[in-house]
């Protein structure tokens, strides 16, 4: 029965209720107002920021072009690498991150100052590699435990495998991590992870070409930066395969036969100037270059007396010794200084003022042609015709056969030599031309200085009378046969062919006459004949207590001191096809660079494509980029 | 036997189990199942699609939450108030052992072992505060309700266990029980000017009380009022929160397309932080229909009260309805950044069962009250 109280009492409770009602009423349109501010008025600006949250854009590294030798071998290929990488801003302390993954692979402090020092320097939100070609379990096992590995994620990348090993370093080079300097190209591409650029050779030069163009892909990922889906992704572009003019096969063979020596052959085509062998010998493994090498192999490789960091061909320059003898001679053919009659005679020696300059046949050749002083190598006649035309004529002529200067091949680090010219000594040692020095030049000593490169091209010019210039990568633009573009383009003749046939005819007799200095090392039948010459290198003077004691033999000399051995040839001597120049380092004499330009030959024509049906030369155009399988 | 050791002495008030059955506002619990599948579908959502791990768990659970809100419901509502002082004085022990001996969970002291239960005497209180002032005041003419002297219990009883479950600390749970006895205070007639008073003397202790927060329920103030300050740390809640809400514009990224909750930007977003997972994927007209669905629960809970024939009846309904009010205002003001983070779910929805059995059990009562809407209950009672 309710009161008066009981109804004052619900009274005040109504009154009281709507208020609050009213109250809360208010609440909730502050709320709903509230949720319209975000979800309405400023919805964009959250879209934008959910997006960001949700979407990560990474850079796909385009798989790296191949290198390939003329017939398709592969010299510089790609091979899957699992690695574990680090994204410093995914985790909050990135120690306790590598401080757990060490728990399941080994990471030392080496490896961890590496990592830390990296992290430090690109930025934040980049991954740094901190392990690479792990074995498939301990990737597998990385990827499921990922999260107790905060900042660590795994990926598959490409690693470079030169499946030569050392055949073919001073050619290809290698690749490497980039460095802080190269780190400043603006190419997003160098800031990838682990990413690799040519360090040297082929793989510097052509290091855009094989690079390709950075693709990139949208993913989907949570807060921990795990990949949910994949939204969009754009292929970047391949990197094209560059493809040599080197037969890996005659390449590997030649490297073969100078193994024990140090070295220097090149094999190059005289009609098209395309380097078929360019073989610097000792050469180094280019494999461990991709990951880095301690510096305690570093000093080794820069230590070892043979040189095996130096591409002796291009970057080795020596005295051409008597192989300078067809320049001299065509020189003095050329200022009419001498002709194909003009005799010489040779006593043994040649005393020009108060200096006697000694033939290497102490006893002398007698009288001597142009033709027989190519044929035995008699120094006294070219002392006297580079007495009759001084040095700025041989060094011109030297030039016009690719000496002193250099052959621009697609190599870095290209020594150009020296053709020494009154000017030339001016300028570079401020001294006056003393004539004395005039007749060191004429037997290619004194201030001559050529690569084994440039002697091949030489010998290449002295087979053709043309301008040809060697040539390493293929162009695009070549036909399959590659030869008459570049032989038309070479342009006229280099010198009156009448003087080039006296030389020929001189250096067909240096292996195909009995008196010739390397009558012994002609081609064995039915191998056409080739056209050659010897030289020697000296490497430091010869006494006169040394003539008059009997000179020592070389053999007994110490290695270092021992002479160069010299050989170029170009074979076959009717319508030359090869040509050859090969350096013995601390050979003694030429015999040894004369039996190895034999091999070469005789390995080079039996490699010769018209000998092998089926090598049909590789088109650059066939190796489109493919797509390869790069995870 | 029971009804007459209760003190009842109407005969005709006595209802059979299926006459109460029939009795109970089953509008109101379709609401509550209603609200309970739009948090099942949340959930499944939540889950990226899945019923494991929450949905089905929560299934189970609100299952076992109807069937002690319907064994509540059927009791009468004068045994709660019998026993009104005899709850409250349970929990206020409760409070005090957990306080002694309580397990340590999430960096706060909230639960009790009781053998293979577990309990949180603070969730408990709530109820407890409800039914002990509603008792208090059932009892109270509107003139005593005037005098100071009356108002000092019921102050003290909502204090102490204010007092306690912010030293636990659990500063969500402490407002909220502020709140209940706050507004039942203001419901019964305490006058205006009183409430002024403490809340001007509130503001004037508001240094020494900030003073004497935790570190981390200061930081979270502190974030409160510039998240941007802390976006990966502390005020990363609020900000990817923020950030799902907005991004779910106005009708939303659609059913299991919310990507802030599924690609783990979101925190809990199964707990505390569901309203935002459900208004990311659903956008604004989402979040109105819940909170449409919540007034609509609070009208119920309105007509309720006021169709009680006792004071007490009317009591409690607002109580409950009160409870229910804070807890989803002040959840969802929380996740949209309107006010600090302070951990308190979203009835019904939240992922979680011990607000839901509190709830579950308000509802009870509050249905309770409905059944038992017509018995009048004289003022003075005898017993405990």
């Amino acid at each position: 029965m309710p009161d008066r109280r009981d109804a004052d009492q619900q009274k005040m409770l109504t009154r009281r209720t709507l208020l609050l009602a009213g109250l809360k009423g208010g609440l909730l349109a502050a709320l709903v107002g509230r949720l319209y501010y975000l979800q309405v008025l400023q919805s964009d600006q959250y879209k934008v920021l959910s997006d960001e949250n949700r979407i990560s854009v990474r850079l796909l590294a385009p798989p790296r072009g191949r290198i390939l030798d003329r017939f398709g071998v592969e010299l510089a290929s790609n091979r899957r690498n699992y690695r574990a990488l680090i994204v410093p801003e995914r985790t909050d302390d990135v120690r306790e991150s590598l401080e757990r993954l060490s728990a399941i692979i080994s990471i030392d402090d080496t490896q961890r100052a590496r990592i830390l020092r990296e992290i430090q320097r690109k930025r934040k939100f980049m991954p740094v590699v901190v392990a690479e070609n792990l074995a498939w379990e301990d990737f597998a096992r990385i990827n499921l435990q990922s999260p107790e590995l905060p900042g660590i994620l795994v990926d598959i990348g490409e690693t470079r495998d030169y499946n030569y090993g050392s055949y073919f370093t001073h050619i290809i080079g290698y690749v490497g991590a980039v460095s802080e300097k190269e780190l400043s190209e603006d190419d997003p591409l160098l800031e990838l992870p682990g990413f690799r650029i040519g360090k040297q050779g082929i793989e510097k030069i052509y290091d855009l070409d094989l690079r390709g163009k950075a693709g990139d892909t949208s993913v989907e990922v949570n807060a921990y930066g795990r990949v949910i889906r994949e939204l969009h992704r754009r292929e970047g572009q391949p990197g094209d395969d560059i493809v040599l003019t080197i037969d890996a096969e005659l390449q590997k063979a030649v490297t073969q036969r100078v193994k024990d020596e140090s070295a220097a052959v090149v094999v190059m085509d005289v009609r098209s100037g395309e380097v078929l062998a360019l073989v610097s010998n000792p050469s180094y493994d280019p494999n461990p270059f991709n990951v880095g090498i301690s510096s305690k192999e570093w000093q080794a490789l820069n230590n070892n007396k043979l040189k095996p960091l130096l591409n002796k061909t291009i970057s080795g320059v020596y005295p051409p010794g008597s192989t300078f003898k067809m320049v001299v001679g065509l020189a003095g053919l050329e200022a009419g200084a001498i002709t194909a009659d003009t005799r010489i005679s040779c006593p043994g020696h040649y005393d020009f003022g108060d200096n006697r300059f000694h033939c290497w046949r102490p006893g002398g050749h007698g009288s001597m042609t142009v033709h027989t002083a190519i044929e035995e190598s008699c120094d006294v006649f070219f002392y006297e015709v580079a007495r009759r035309i001084g040095p700025d004529r041989i060094a011109d002529m030297a030039k016009r056969f690719g000496l002193g200067e250099q052959t621009g091949i697609d190599l870095a680090n290209e020594k150009p030599g020296v053709a020494p010219t009154r000017a030339w000594k001016k300028q570079a040692l401020k001294k006056p031309w003393y004539e004395g020095e005039t007749i060191n030049v004429g037997i290619g000593q004194g201030y001559v200085l050529v690569t084994p490169l440039q002697l091949a091209v030489m010998t290449s010019r002295l087979a053709t009378n043309k301008q040809i210039k060697p040539r390493l990568v293929v162009p695009d633009d070549v036909p399959a046969d590659g030869v008459q573009a570049v032989s038309a383009k070479a342009g006229g003749q280099l010198v009156n062919p009448a003087f080039i046939k006296i030389v020929q005819d001189g250096m067909k007799a240096v292996t195909g006459g009995p008196r010739g200095t390397a009558f012994k090392y002609r081609l064995p039948p039915p191998l056409p004949n080739m056209a050659g010459k010897t030289g020697t290198a000296q490497v430091r003077r010869i006494t006169m207590k040394e003539r008059e004691n009997k000179r020592r033999k070389e053999e007994d000399l110490p290695w270092e001191e021992r002479h160069h051995g010299w050989f170029v040839a170009y074979v076959p001597v009717e319508d030359p096809r090869y040509a050859v120049s090969v350096l013995v380092e601390h050979g003694g004499a030429s015999g040894a660079a004369a039996a190895v330009a034999r091999d070469v030959l005789v390995e080079t024509l039996r490699l010769d494509p018209a000998n092998r049906p089926g090598r049909a030369r590789f088109a650059a155009e066939s190796v489109s980029p493919q797509k390869k399988d790069h995870g | 036997m029971l009804a007459m050791w209760l003190g009842f002495d109407d005969q005709g008030d006595r209802l059979s189990l299926g006459r109460k059955l029939w009795e109970i506002n089953w509008g109101f619990v379709l609401l509550v199942v209603l609200l309970a599948s739009v948090g099942f579908a949340v959930l499944y959502s939540a889950a990226g699609g899945d019923l494991d791990p929450w949905a089905s768990r929560q299934i189970t659970r609100f299952g076992v939450g109807v069937l002690l809100m319907l064994t509540v419901a059927v009791i009468d509502i004068r045994v709660s108030l019998r026993f009104a002082y005899v709850f409250y004085a349970i929990s206020l022990v409760l409070l005090v052992a957990v306080e002694l001996v309580g397990k340590v969970g999430m960096g706060a002291q909230r639960w009790l072992h009781l053998g293979v239960i577990q309990i949180q005497p603070s969730e408990l209180m709530k109820i407890s505060l409800i039914l002990a002032l509603g008792r208090y005041f059932h009892g109270l003419s509107i003139e005593d309700v005037g005098r100071l002297r009356w108002l000092i219990v019921p102050v003290v009883m909502c204090l102490a266990p204010a007092v306690l479950v912010m030293k636990q600390p659990d500063l969500g749970t402490a407002l909220m029980l502020l709140s209940i006895g706050g507004a039942l205070l203001f419901l019964v007639g305490v006058r205006i000017w009183k409430f002024a008073t403490v809340i001007a003397l509130g503001l004037v202790m508001l240094p020494i009380a900030y003073a004497k927060l935790h570190d981390y329920q200061r930081r979270r103030i502190e974030i409160f009022l510039d998240p941007e300050q802390d976006p990966l740390g502390a005020g990363y809640h609020i900000l990817q929160s923020k950030i799902a809400l907005g991004s779910g514009g106005m009708f939303g990224k659609g059913y299991l397309q919310g990507t802030q909750s599924h690609l783990s930007f979101l925190p809990e977003h199964h707990t505390d932080f569901i309203f935002t997972t459900l208004a990311e994927e659903f956008g604004m007209v989402g979040g109105l229909v819940l909170i449409s669905l919540y007034v609509l629960l609070l009208i119920y809970g309105y007509a309720i009260a006021f169709r009680s024939r006792s004071q007490y009846g009317r009591l409690v309904g607002l109580g409950v309805t009160v409870m229910l009010f804070v807890y989803f205002y002040v959840n969802i003001a929380m996740v949209s950044g309107l006010l600090p983070v302070v951990g308190i779910p979203l009835p019904l929805l939240s992922y979680g069962g011990t607000a839901m059995m509190t709830l579950m059990m308000g509802f009870g009562l509050l249905l309770s009250v409905y059944v038992h809407r017509d018995i009048e209950i004289p003022r003075r009672i005898g017993g405990i």
